[in-house]
């Protein structure tokens, strides 16, 4: 009796030790994982409810030098493409949002961005370095990967972005 | 019995350790800031390791060198 106790005991520790938290990582063709996350201003912006448009999923944080550095190209293509059903969602992922809310001092997002503190979000992602981008299509499906910001890729993701766009 | 015990103990001991998880990406914000940087500024840094390599003359084992002119 004791001893099936130590057993199970013994079969946690083990399982913990195993257990490293990873999901995997979402790819090309999978079904961009939900969230439902709040704007500063309280809003709560859902990604099932952004079904039928083409959008653009942006893990950044504060620290994140390359996420400053998209940050006005985002703003170039929410200005180009907002009207005809693009939508970008940039996921910040501070711990603080007073960090946030500096960085966007000095860098402003003209597109709609959320706070995931917790993290569950890039966790859901399995978002493996900063920032991470996932191009969603109308359907909910992810399209295209982007990991980190290079300027040479800015031409790819747009054209893709149009793609995506004129095929209704 | 207590030997069983003296193992469960040792075994959750080490549990204990492996549950820490290395940070993942969007947990590094800590790590990112300046003061915890190897070098205070990365061209300080630059600069006494170029004079520490022609002081010793020897180089490598630093990241990348020169584009193999031997010019350094």
């Amino acid at each position: 009796m004791k001893r099936s106790v130590l057993l199970r005991w013994a079969g946690v520790a083990v399982a913990a030790m195993l257990h490293t938290g990873s999901a995997v990582a979402v790819g090309v063709g999978d079904a961009a994982p939900p969230f439902s996350l709040a704007t500063q201003q309280g809003e709560t912006i859902a990604l099932e409810r952004l079904r039928g448009q083409v959008v653009y999923v942006d893990f950044w944080a504060s620290w994140c030098g390359p996420c400053k550095r998209s940050f006005p190209w985002m703003n170039e293509l929410a200005a180009r493409y907002g009207r005809e059903g693009f939508t970008i969602v940039a996921v910040n992922v501070d711990k603080k949002a007073e960090d946030a809310q500096r960085f966007l001092a000095a860098t402003p997002a003209r597109f709609t961005v959320v706070y995931d503190a917790a993290g569950a979000t890039p966790s859901a992602y399995a978002v493996k370095g900063m920032p991470s981008s996932y191009l969603v299509d109308r359907s909910g499906r992810v399209v295209m990967v982007e990991q980190g910001f290079r300027d040479e890729d800015k031409a790819a993701v747009e054209g893709r972005i149009r793609e995506l766009l004129a095929a209704r | 019995m207590r030997r069983s015990a003296c193992v469960l103990l040792v075994v959750l001991a080490c549990a204990g350790c492996a549950s820490f998880a290395p940070p993942q990406p969007w947990e590094k914000g800590d790590l990112a800031k300046p003061q915890m940087q190897l070098d205070r500024d990365p061209l300080t840094a630059k600069a006494t390791q170029h004079i520490y390599q022609s002081k010793e003359a020897a180089g490598g084992g630093y990241g990348v060198g020169g584009g193999g002119c031997g010019c350094n």
